[in-house]
C-alpha cells in the first residue's frame, strides 16, 4: 500500500514537472532543474524500491572498480546517491573524476538500510557544469531520526572523542583492523567516537581509502581520548556507518 | 646431395623444435628433491581466507609460529583475505608474473583456472606418497595424518583430471536455520525432513498482512519468509535433487533446460508474493532471521555463529533482536528419502616454483595445516568439520561436540548442531565437476535466480520467452560457449600464449623451407623424367 502511494506521488510529481517544463513555467536555474524524464532527489526518494530511476548527479568519490562494475558516491545540490556496481568499463572509470556530471539509469533498492541504485545501472557522462559538495556538519544530528535524511551525503563531524574499541579477544585499542580485529594492514578500519555521551562506530572503507591514504594512516595513529574532526560519506549498514575520508585533530 | 641437404635441414629443425618446446610457456613440472635441504632458509607466502573471524586469524598465526618452531629455516608470511573471489582474482593476476603465493586457500573450481598457467599448481600425488616427506612421512617433524586418514570423500573433491591438486582444509555444507517459533505460530510442525513444498507453503502463509499493512506474523513492516544466501548453491542443489543436468565431468554445459525453467518459474511465483528473496538483493539472511523478519534462512554451516537470538556474532543493534527458538535442518529436498546437499569449504593448493626445495618447504607447511591441533581449533570457530578421521575421532573434538549449548561462544548450540548436520550427512554431500570454466558456470547458475528475482520485483513478466532470453544472455555473459573441460585447456592456452616464441618461428620456417626444398626436388625430378620421356623436347 505504502509503495503504491509512493509510486502515485512520484508519478504525479513527474507529471507536474513535465507540464511545468512544457509550459516553460519553471523557476529554478538551468543547473538545478532536472531534465525531462530525469528525477530530482526528492522524486528519487519518493520512488518505491525496485522502481526504475533516472538521475543526473555529480561524482564525489569512487569506491571500487571490479570486472566492469563501478561503485560510486555521487551528490547533487539537492541530495546524494550511492551507486553500487554500475556497469562501467575501466576506461570510463578513469573519466569519473570528482565533480563529473553523470546521468544514471537503474533501479532503486535498499540493502541493509542503505538506499542505493542497484547493481547493473548504466550511466553516461554529461558535459557542462561540475559540482563538488561541501560537507554538511551533522554532528548534532547523531542519534536523531533526522540523520537518515542526509544518507550518502558528504558530511562532517566536529569535536568527537575517540573511545576504545574492543576486539574479539577482549583487548582494547583505538581502532581495529576489521570489525573484530581479525584483519591486518590494508583491511577496513573500525573505530569508536563519542559525542554527547553516545558512542558510534565509524569506518575507513579500504576500497574507498586504502592503506596508502592520509586518512587510513591518521586513524592508525589515533589514541583513545583524542578529539577529532572528520569528513566522509554518510553510508548506512544496519544503522549509520559513516565511511570516513578525512580525520584531523580538533585540538 | 640434395637429399643430404634436406635431411640436415629437417634434423636441425627437429632439434630446434625440441629445444623451443622445452620451457617455452609456464614452468617445469615439480620434481621431488631427494632430500629437504635444511641448511637453507626459505621464505614462503601463505594466502589465507578467514570469515572475518579473529579466532580464525589467531589460529593461522599460531599454526605458523608452531610450524616455524619445528622448521626454523622456513619463514611463513601470511596475507589475509575474507573473500574467495579476491584470492582467485589476485592469483590469476600473479600467475602471469610468476608471483603466486607458495600456499593458498582456495576452491578446486578456481584451481582448474589456475592450471591454465602450465605447471603453475603442483600436482600433489608424488608428494602425498613420498615415504620421507609425504603425508605422515618419516622425516616430517610433526604428527601428520596419513593419506588414509583424510576423509576419502573430501580428498576426492581435490582431484582434477584424476590427480590431486589440493588437500582439503575444512568442510561445510548449507543448513536451513529456522525460526521454529514462527513456524508453529503459523500452525505448522517441522517435518523430519524439510521439503521445498513445505518451505514454500509456510513462506506463503507468513506473508499475510494486517489491515494496517504490517505482517500478521511479526507485526513489523518487514518480513521475507525465505531468504537464500548463495543462489548458485540453491540452483546447483535443486538440479542435483531433480537429477537434472548441470555439467558433465568433461565440462559440457547442461544448465539450460526445461527443469531449470520450471525451477525458475516456481521461484518467480514466490518472489511475486514476497515470500522469497536473496542475500544479494535484500541483505544477510542472519540479520533478517535475528530481527524476526525471516522464517527460513539458508546459509553455510560456516555461518552458524551468526544465527539465532543468542548468536555470539550479531550485526544488528540489540533493540532489533527478537527472541525465538532456532531449529537447524538440512536444506529442503525434492526427494526427502534420498537427501543430497553440497559439500563446500576451503582447500589448500601449493604453487610451483623454480626451486623444488621451496616447493617442498611449502608442502610441509600445507601438510601442517592438517594436524589435529590446527584442524580441531579451526573447526570450532564455525560450523566446520575437520577433514581427517584423526581429528574427528580425537577425544578433544568429541568432547567439544558433546558440549553443545554449554555457552553461547565456543559451545554455541546452533554452531555445534550445524557441525553435526554435516558429520551425519557426509555421505549425502556432493560437489560439481571441476574444469576450466566451472567457476563461471557456478556464477551463471546463481545469476539465473538473481535475475529472475530482480525481474519479478521490477514487474517484468517472467515467461518462456523471458527465460529463453535469460538463458542466452547468461551463456554469453559468462562465456559458457567458450568453456571446456580440463582436458580441453588448450584453447585457453592458445589465447594466452600470444605471439609464437622465436624458436618456434625458426622451427616452422625451417620446416616450411625444408618442405619447399623437398617439393622443388620432386618437381625437378618429375620434370627431368618427363623431359626424358617427351620426344618433342630437344636438347
Amino acid at each position: 500500500m505504502k509503495r503504491s502511494i509512493r509510486t502515485a506521488v512520484s508519478l504525479s510529481l513527474s507529471l507536474a514537472l513535465s507540464v511545468f517544463a512544457l509550459t516553460g513555467c519553471g523557476n529554478g536555474s538551468a543547473d538545478d532543474s532536472a531534465a525531462e524524464g530525469v528525477m530530482t532527489h526528492e522524486e528519487y526518494m519518493a520512488a518505491a524500491n525496485d522502481d526504475q530511476v533516472v538521475i543526473d548527479t555529480y561524482v564525489q568519490a569512487k569506491q571500487s572498480w571490479w570486472e566492469d562494475k563501478a561503485t560510486i558516491y555521487a551528490q547533487s545540490k539537492d541530495g546524494a546517491y550511492f551507486i553500487y556496481n554500475m556497469a562501467c568499463s575501466e576506461e570510463d572509470y578513469a573519466k569519473l573524476t570528482p565533480g563529473t556530471k553523470i546521468r544514471v539509469t537503474g533501479y532503486k533498492t535498499e540493502w541493509s538500510g542503505e538506499i542505493e541504485i542497484a547493481e547493473g545501472a548504466t550511466f553516461e557522462i554529461l558535459s557542462g557544469d561540475s559540482y563538488i559538495a561541501e560537507p554538511t556538519d551533522v554532528t548534532a544530528l547523531l542519534g536523531t531520526d533526522e540523520l537518515i535524511n542526509h544518507q550518502n551525503e558528504f558530511v562532517s563531524f566536529q569535536g568527537m572523542t575517540v573511545e576504545p574499541s574492543t576486539d574479539a579477544n577482549g583487548n582494547e585499542a583505538a581502532f581495529l583492523y576489521s570489525y573484530d580485529g581479525s584483519g591486518e594492514d590494508g583491511s577496513d578500519l573500525y573505530f569508536n567516537v563519542s559525542y554527547n555521551g553516545n558512542t558510534y562506530t565509524f569506518t575507513i572503507e579500504s576500497y574507498l581509502c586504502d592503506s596508502t591514504t592520509d586518512v587510513y594512516n591518521a586513524v592508525k595513529a589515533l589514541n583513545v581520548g583524542d578529539v577529532i574532526n572528520m569528513e566522509g560519506f554518510l553510508y548506512w549498514y544496519e544503522g549509520v556507518n559513516p565511511h570516513i575520508t578525512s580525520v584531523t585533530s580538533a585540538q | 646431395m640434395l637429399k643430404k641437404i634436406c635431411s640436415a635441414l629437417l634434423c636441425a629443425g627437429l632439434v630446434l623444435g625440441l629445444s623451443g618446446c622445452h620451457g617455452s610457456v609456464g614452468q617445469k613440472p615439480f620434481q621431488m628433491p631427494e632430500e629437504f635441504d635444511t641448511a637453507r632458509q626459505y621464505e614462503i607466502t601463505f594466502w589465507a581466507k578467514n570469515d572475518t573471524n579473529k579466532t580464525q586469524t589467531d589460529i593461522y598465526k599460531k599454526a605458523i609460529a608452531d610450524f616455524e618452531a619445528l622448521y626454523p629455516n622456513i619463514h611463513v608470511t601470511m596475507r589475509l583475505y575474507t573473500d574467495y573471489g579476491r584470492i582467485y582474482n589476485d592469483v590469476i593476476t600473479n600467475i602471469s608474473t610468476n608471483t603466486t603465493p607458495n600456499v593458498c586457500i582456495t576452491y578446486p573450481d578456481h584451481i582448474a583456472t589456475y592450471m591454465t598457467g602450465r605447471n603453475s599448481v603442483v600436482c600433489l600425488d608424488e608428494l602425498f606418497s613420498d615415504e620421507r616427506y609425504g603425508l605422515g612421512g618419516s622425516e616430517v617433524r610433526f604428527r601428520a595424518p596419513g593419506e588414509s586418514q583424510i576423509i576419502p570423500k573430501f580428498l576426492e573433491e581435490c582431484m582434477i583430471d584424476g590427480r590431486h591438486y589440493a588437500i582439503p582444509y575444512m568442510r561445510s555444507t548449507e543448513a536451513c536455520y529456522i525460526n521454529k517459533t514462527y513456524v508453529e505460530a503459523l500452525g505448522y510442525t517441522l517435518p523430519e525432513e524439510l521439503t521445498w513444498d513445505f518451505i514454500w507453503e509456510v513462506s506463503e502463509a507468513a506473508v499475510a498482512k494486517n489491515q494496517d499493512g504490517t505482517f500478521r506474523l511479526n507485526g513489523q513492516n518487514v518480513m521475507i519468509p525465505f531468504l537464500y544466501k548463495s543462489t548458485d548453491n540453491m540452483m546447483i542443489q535443486m538440479l542435483r535433487q531433480k537429477q537434472a543436468g548441470y555439467s558433465t565431468q568433461e565440462g559440457d554445459i547442461l544448465l539450460f533446460h526445461d527443469t531449470t525453467k520450471e525451477l525458475l518459474t516456481t521461484i518467480a511465483a514466490h518472489t511475486q508474493t514476497g515470500a522469497f528473496s536473496t542475500f544479494k538483493i535484500s541483505g544477510y539472511p542472519a540479520n533478517f532471521l535475528n530481527a524476526g523478519q525471516c522464517v527460513f534462512a539458508i546459509d553455510s554451516t560456516a555461518g552458524a555463529t551468526w544465527m539465532g537470538s543468542d548468536a555470539p556474532l550479531v550485526d544488528i543493534s540489540e533493540d532489533k533482536l527478537v527472541q525465538f527458538e532456532t531449529a537447524v535442518m538440512p536444506i529442503p529436498q525434492f526427494d526427502p528419502e534420498n537427501p543430497v546437499m553440497i559439500s563446500q569449504g576451503p582447500s589448500i593448493c601449493v604453487f610451483n616454483k623454480e626451486d623444488p626445495q621451496e616447493v617442498l618447504a611449502s608442502w610441509l607447511f600445507a601438510q601442517y595445516l592438517l594436524t589435529d591441533q590446527v584442524q580441531i581449533a579451526y573447526a570450532q570457530t564455525e560450523g566446520y568439520v575437520p577433514v581427517t578421521t584423526s581429528a574427528q575421532q580425537n577425544p578433544e573434538y568429541q568432547d567439544y561436540l558433546s558440549r553443545g549449548g554449554e555457552d553461547d561462544n565456543v559451545y554455541y548450540d546452533i554452531k555445534i548442531q550445524a557441525t553435526k548436520l554435516l558429520l551425519d550427512h557426509t555421505d549425502q554431500t556432493f560437489v560439481t565437476p571441476v574444469f576450466n570454466g566451472s567457476a563461471s558456470l557456478r556464477d551463471a547458475a546463481g545469476h539465473l535466480i538473481e535475475d529472475v528475482t530482480n525481474s519479478v520485483k521490477r514487474k517484468f513478466t517472467v515467461d518462456d520467452a523471458y527465460l529463453e532470453k535469460l538463458f542466452s544472455d547468461t551463456s554469453s555473459l559468462y562465456h559458457l560457449d567458450q568453456v571446456g573441460g580440463i582436458t580441453s585447456l588448450r584453447p585457453a592456452d592458445k589465447a594466452e600464449m600470444g605471439k609464437l616464441p622465436l624458436p618456434s618461428v625458426i622451427l616452422l620456417s625451417v620446416l616450411l623451407g625444408a618442405w619447399l626444398i623437398i617439393l622443388s626436388c620432386v618437381l625437378y625430378t618429375w620434370k627431368k623424367g618427363k623431359n626424358k620421356s617427351n620426344p618433342s623436347v630437344t636438347h
